[in-house]
């Protein structure tokens, strides 16, 4: 009879060209990270879309919880000082 | 990655707030056109309507691999061999990606594979139709893949995200599809009396399946509502459709095509085509399972699941002795 657990799910990372990040493409369901890297190979680059791949068991990933949102990311929202905008420079100084 | 383990959190957090505040608050990002993800709250009914939308999505992907994949060993030239077996591959992985978003939903691959094996699940009508002569692979490309596209260019936008950045992936590869189709056509066309006749009657046949595809008219269809509030669903079945038609019958026209429909006019006050009525008692025979092919797609779809079991057996028996520690190799 067949396995009845299913396949573990992996997430796939694809680097489009040289000297840009992985990015997060798709995922997949393989038995080994070695089948996961061949399935994604044909499953997300059949047009030539990547230089490289990362297969990653989704499992392994720990993601932030939206409910947790505004403790997380509004901390950040006043600092306004942090971007260069905030600064007025004189007209008269350059290259700043 | 959105699923696992994650969907115990969804009931705490609605524990805190009530369940009316949350659908608003639901509601208020739709309308700010932000993108849903798999771990927000949603209202139960935008999750189930999502699963039956992309799962219903992901079998048609898989059985439209089949009326096609009938010709890959009598393709007429090695070029449209290779063309039609890498259109096929790409349903293939169509459906793939849609499997991938519907399981963000917290449903299971095996959940729906099965429930495409025994019956339960619907797909699209269209794929229940015969592909007798080698014209109906151009008449798919051109007609199929050229509705579908219209169905899924506004679904790139749709308020859900893992639905919406699939649709992105499938739409980038679907215009090769409708393209190679028309190609196809066009050479027919352009070919002997028998060729061109072949290209008329595959129109012929698909012509009227083509424009069902988009569903029942406005007046009949019963989950368009929700569907639009959700921003799931940008257009109605009837705008599509007529887009569909103004936008088929030039190419058509170019082809030196007729298409079937004696009704069929140019609107100059609208600024479009007037068609005649559709058959809609063909389509629900159809979707009730009583079209050409249904038995011999889901008779298919089993067989080759069933043929591949042995391959997913070896592969997964494979990973588990190479987890074992190397003490039983060396033993």
């Amino acid at each position: 009879m067949e396995d009845k657990h299913q396949w573990p799910l992996y997430e796939v990372f694809v680097r489009a060209r040289g000297g840009l990040d992985h990015k997060h493409t798709g995922s997949l369901h393989a038995p080994d990270a070695a089948m996961a890297l061949s399935h994604a190979r044909d499953l997300y680059t059949r047009r030539q879309e990547g230089v490289s791949i990362w297969v990653v068991p989704s499992t392994a990933i720990v993601a932030s919880d939206p409910a947790e949102n505004d403790s997380l990311f509004e901390p950040a929202r006043d600092k306004i000082y942090r971007h260069p905008t905030f600064y007025e420079i004189p007209d008269e100084v350059k290259t700043l | 990655m959105y699923t696992q383990g994650l969907d115990g959190q969804v009931p705490d957090t609605a524990a805190h707030t009530d369940e009316a505040t949350l659908e608003q608050r639901f509601l208020a990002r739709v309308d700010a056109e932000e993108k849903i993800e798999p771990k927000d709250w949603m209202p139960v009914r935008y999750r189930n309507t999502l699963i039956r939308q992309i799962s219903q999505h992901a079998h048609s992907e898989i059985v439209g691999m089949l009326p096609e994949g009938n010709w890959i060993t009598r393709a007429p030239t090695l070029k449209r061999k290779a063309i039609l077996i890498a259109k096929v591959q790409d349903e293939g992985g169509h459906g793939a990606y849609l499997y991938s978003a519907a399981e963000t939903l917290g449903v299971s691959r095996d959940q729906l594979v099965e429930q495409l094996l025994s019956g339960k699940a619907k797909y699209s009508s269209i794929f229940n139709y015969p592909t007798p002569t080698w014209a109906d692979v151009g008449a798919i490309g051109w007609l199929v893949d050229g509705a579908a596209i219209m169905n899924q260019i506004p679904l790139c936008r749709c308020s859900y995200g893992p639905y919406a950045r699939a649709m992105v992936r499938v739409c980038r590869e679907e215009s090769f599809h409708q393209r190679q189709g028309y190609d196809l056509m066009l050479q027919l066309a352009r070919g002997s009396e028998a060729q061109k006749r072949m290209a008329q009657e595959a129109l012929n046949r698909w012509w009227w399946p083509a424009l069902m595809m988009f569903g029942p008219s406005d007046a009949n269809s019963t989950h368009t509502g929700d569907s639009q509030r959700w921003k799931i669903k940008r257009f109605s079945n009837d705008e599509l459709r007529q887009k569909f038609v103004d936008f088929t019958v030039p190419q058509a026209k170019f082809l030196g095509l007729a298409v079937p429909d004696p009704e069929l006019r140019w609107d100059e006050h609208r600024q479009q085509y007037e068609f005649g009525p559709i058959d809609w008692s063909e389509f629900d025979q159809v979707l009730k399972g009583n079209g050409p092919c249904n038995a011999e797609r889901i008779a298919a779809r089993r067989n080759a699941h069933a043929a591949g079991a042995w391959v997913r057996e070896a592969a997964s028996a494979y990973a588990a002795k190479r987890r074992q520690p190397s003490a039983n190799i060396a033993a």
